[in-house]
């Protein structure tokens, strides 16, 4: 990469695609996602000339996946690149994933040329009206002056406030052709003014709130992931004696073997934090967006609670649950806020013995099993071979379940799952992400055999970029979510929830270059994963796990977090 | 179901009405109408929504995700306060010779204008709220009414607003 010594001119001549790799660079870029492709080769070519770090997927869905991980466990926008039509279609997925879970992207598409738009020409597709609706904000590019401040506005909408995908698109013509850019624009969005500090007087009803109240507890969200304020709830949780509970997605943001600690709650979450969701007297939600996977049944949901919910997104209080003292604003500045306020919650011993009955009475159960791998063990060992530390990505359904139960996080930044929009085949590719990163950490993918091979091309990548990524492949040769829910409540009617037929994955592993292990008894296991997990090298664990195995406990679509089945043996 | 004035100030960017309407769309929400036009400002648009909403929340979700969009500089539900509303609308009506001078005895009262006449019809052009432009189509549908085309309304409040009102704001925006 050659430096330019000389402070630089603020006003250039630039081609629209070197005008792009100018702004990366300025945004501080490491790593590009992309796939090309007709429609972006004025860019691809600028990045020949000018280099920034771009990681070739073999699919654009497995470009944007792994750019979700990288901005999941980085903190930073994952940038991806892919041409017109079907590149682009291609991330749709990607790109609502995103959305759902509040991850900052910058997506940059190819598009035909601007004289052709609107004609149905080869590789045309609407993107910006596509992705209107699944983005935080897109552009489209016509005018290449306006290129440099859209750049600076789209990393700045995706990384502020609530942070979310934001796509450009960019006319071939733009790209190809130069002009005189200026890159000295600032950024000026009367539209986007998140709020960010909260209002104080609210503060203080919360913190009275707390005085008060009897039977608290704290739900908390990937907000406090989103702004950094894991030690902020700690010690607000401390200082006022409140229990956590964590959401799916919260997973890590408060120590999980800290005594104040209940789990985490939703449809199959722990007993305890989800009575303690229903029991409680006053509910502070942190960062949180009440979905209905946490809540069960709204009717019946924190039936007795004043509810407090600070959010730095406003559309998201009161949306779902009626609340009672909202707080738009950062979590960490909230909780900072809130922990100045003097005071806690004195009157709560009573309500903590009660949960930590609860705690003890109910934890999460499974079937001891002889002859094959219970999937539930398996992630316990994975937990206990890595010292609960490693980064675990996964797709969606029962093995996701699995891992949020069984792999306990004291930190962090280390739980990349695809939490709203459920997505099977984010696990692998996010993986790579996260494991682009953090290069010097141990990532673990946990996947179902369903969800990996709707992704699996990207295992090449793990050769190509020398990426020690362990997969380990939960088998149950069954989409086993899809499987318990016709055993529960379709009769055992298992329609095509069952592969008649399975690929080797020890040899599609092998094709790609990539160690393939398969295992069948939970010692062969052990003595495997304790090896593989502490080498250098990528390896893909082929588990074979009980297939009749079931989630439990659960809440049942429908029901209150009140009424979990399943709660015991 | 209750009725709401609801108005945006947004930026003339390409795709903005798309963005409103799709986000309508996304959420469920139930447009009645729908005006766009400039305003004093350039680069600067009024939309001018009527909605029906089932209840308090729904309406503070559609002000809290209009607020969201990055274009939208400025939305409020205006229908409590103090305001002009005004919509237009173009009636065709059958008229023969007979019913010529009726129909201008209904127009006149409502100072609406006949605009254009043919052999056996008169456009008549109304402007006014809502209420109006129902009881003047209502007067004339006896005479049957052959086209009817109404803008929608636009709307902004008063340049005084009585300092009691009960309207509702929605703070935590800002």
């Amino acid at each position: 990469m050659k430096v330019k010594v000389k402070a630089e001119p603020e006003e250039q001549r630039l081609t629209g695609a070197e005008t792009l790799i100018h702004a990366l660079k300025q945004e501080k870029v490491e790593v590009v996602f992309g796939y090309p492709g007709g429609a972006v080769l004025p860019i691809y070519d600028a990045l020949y000339r000018n280099p920034i770090r771009h990681v070739l997927a073999r699919h654009e869905q497995g470009a944007i996946h792994a750019a979700e991980g990288y901005a999941r466990v980085s903190g930073k926008p994952g940038v991806v690149l892919a041409t017109s039509g079907p590149g682009a279609t291609n991330l749709v997925t990607g790109i609502t994933d995103a959305m759902m879970d509040s991850l900052p992207l910058v997506i940059f598409t190819g598009q035909v040329a601007s004289g052709v738009i609107g004609t149905d020409a080869f590789q045309e597709a609407d993107v910006t009206g596509i992705t209107m609706p699944i983005t935080k904000h897109n552009y489209q590019v016509r005018d290449l002056k306006d290129l440099p401040r859209i750049v600076k506005e789209a990393f700045h909408i995706a990384s502020n406030g609530r942070p979310g995908p934001v796509l450009v698109d960019i006319p071939k013509d733009v790209s190809a052709t130069a002009t005189e850019v200026n890159f000295g624009g600032k950024v000026h969005l009367p539209g986007f003014q998140p709020t960010r500090n909260p209002n104080v007087l609210q503060i203080k009803k919360l913190n009275e709130a707390i005085e008060s109240a009897k039977k608290p507890v704290i739900l908390a969200g990937a907000g406090i992931l989103h702004a950094k304020a894991s030690e902020q709830l700690r010690a607000v949780a401390e200082s006022k004696n409140i229990p956590v509970v964590h959401t799916l997605l919260g997973l890590g943001g408060f120590p999980a073997d800290h005594p104040l600690f209940l789990g985490m709650g939703g449809m199959h979450g722990c007993y305890a934090a989800n009575m303690a969701l229903y029991e409680c007297d006053l509910l502070v939600n942190i960062g949180a967006r009440f979905d209905d996977r946490l809540t069960g049944n709204l009717k019946t949901f924190a039936p007795d609670a004043v509810v407090a919910h600070i959010d730095v997104d406003p559309a998201e209080i009161g949306k779902n649950v009626e609340t009672q003292i909202p707080i738009v604003g950062d979590a960490k500045a909230a909780l900072q806020k809130l922990a100045d306020e003097q005071g806690s919650s004195s009157m709560c011993e009573e309500w903590l013995v009660h949960l930590r009955q609860y705690q003890q009475e109910y934890p999460y159960w499974h079937k001891e099993l002889e002859d094959v791998i219970s999937p539930q063990k398996l992630i316990t060992e994975i937990h206990s071979l890595t010292g609960g530390d490693a980064i675990v990505t996964t797709d969606v359904g029962q093995h996701q379940m699995w891992a949020a139960q069984y792999y306990t996080f004291n930190d962090p930044h280390k739980w990349v799952t695809s939490g709203g929009l459920g997505t099977m085949g984010f696990g692998f590719p996010a993986a790579i992400g996260a494991q682009i990163a953090e290069p010097d950490k141990r990532v673990v993918s946990i996947v179902g055999d369903g969800g990996f091979q709707m992704t699996s091309e990207e295992l090449i990548l793990l050769r190509e970029l020398d990426l020690p990524v362990k997969i380990v492949i939960v088998n149950n040769g069954t989409l086993g979510m899809v499987r318990q829910w016709q055993e529960s409540f379709y009769e055992q009617r298992y329609s095509h929830s069952v592969f008649n037929l399975q690929p080797d994955f020890v040899k599609l592993a092998d094709s790609y270059g990539v160690r393939g292990f398969k295992v069948s008894t939970i010692e062969e296991a052990k003595a495997l994963l304790s090896e593989v997990l502490n080498d250098d090298e990528p390896a893909l664990i082929d588990c074979r796990v009980c297939a009749a195995e079931n989630v439990y406990p659960m809440v049942a679509p429908g029901t209150g977090l009140h009424e979990m089945i399943g709660v015991k043996p | 179901m209750n009725r709401r004035i609801v108005t945006a100030t947004v930026l003339n960017q390409s795709g903005v009405l798309n963005r409103v309407t799709g986000l309508f769309t996304k959420r469920h929400f139930n447009i009645e109408s729908i005006t766009v036009g400039h305003t004093e400002t350039e680069g600067i648009s009024k939309m001018t929504f009527v909605v029906n909403v089932e209840d308090d929340r729904q309406i503070e979700q559609l002000l809290k995700q209009l607020n969201k969009q990055i274009d939208v500089l400025k939305v409020s539900d205006i229908t409590n306060q103090a305001i002009v509303a005004r919509e237009l609308a173009l009636i065709k009506v059958l008229a023969t010779g007979q019913t010529r001078a009726e129909i201008s005895g209904i127009v006149e009262p409502f100072r609406a204008l006949i605009i254009d006449m043919s052999r056996d019809t008169l456009t008549v052009q109304v402007t006014g709220d809502a209420e109006k432009i129902e009881a003047i189509i209502e007067l004339l549908r006896p005479y049957g009414i052959k086209e009817l085309a109404r803008t929608g309304i636009t709307a902004f409040t008063r340049g005084f607003q009585k300092s009691v009102t009960d309207l509702k704001q929605y703070t935590l925006l800002k």
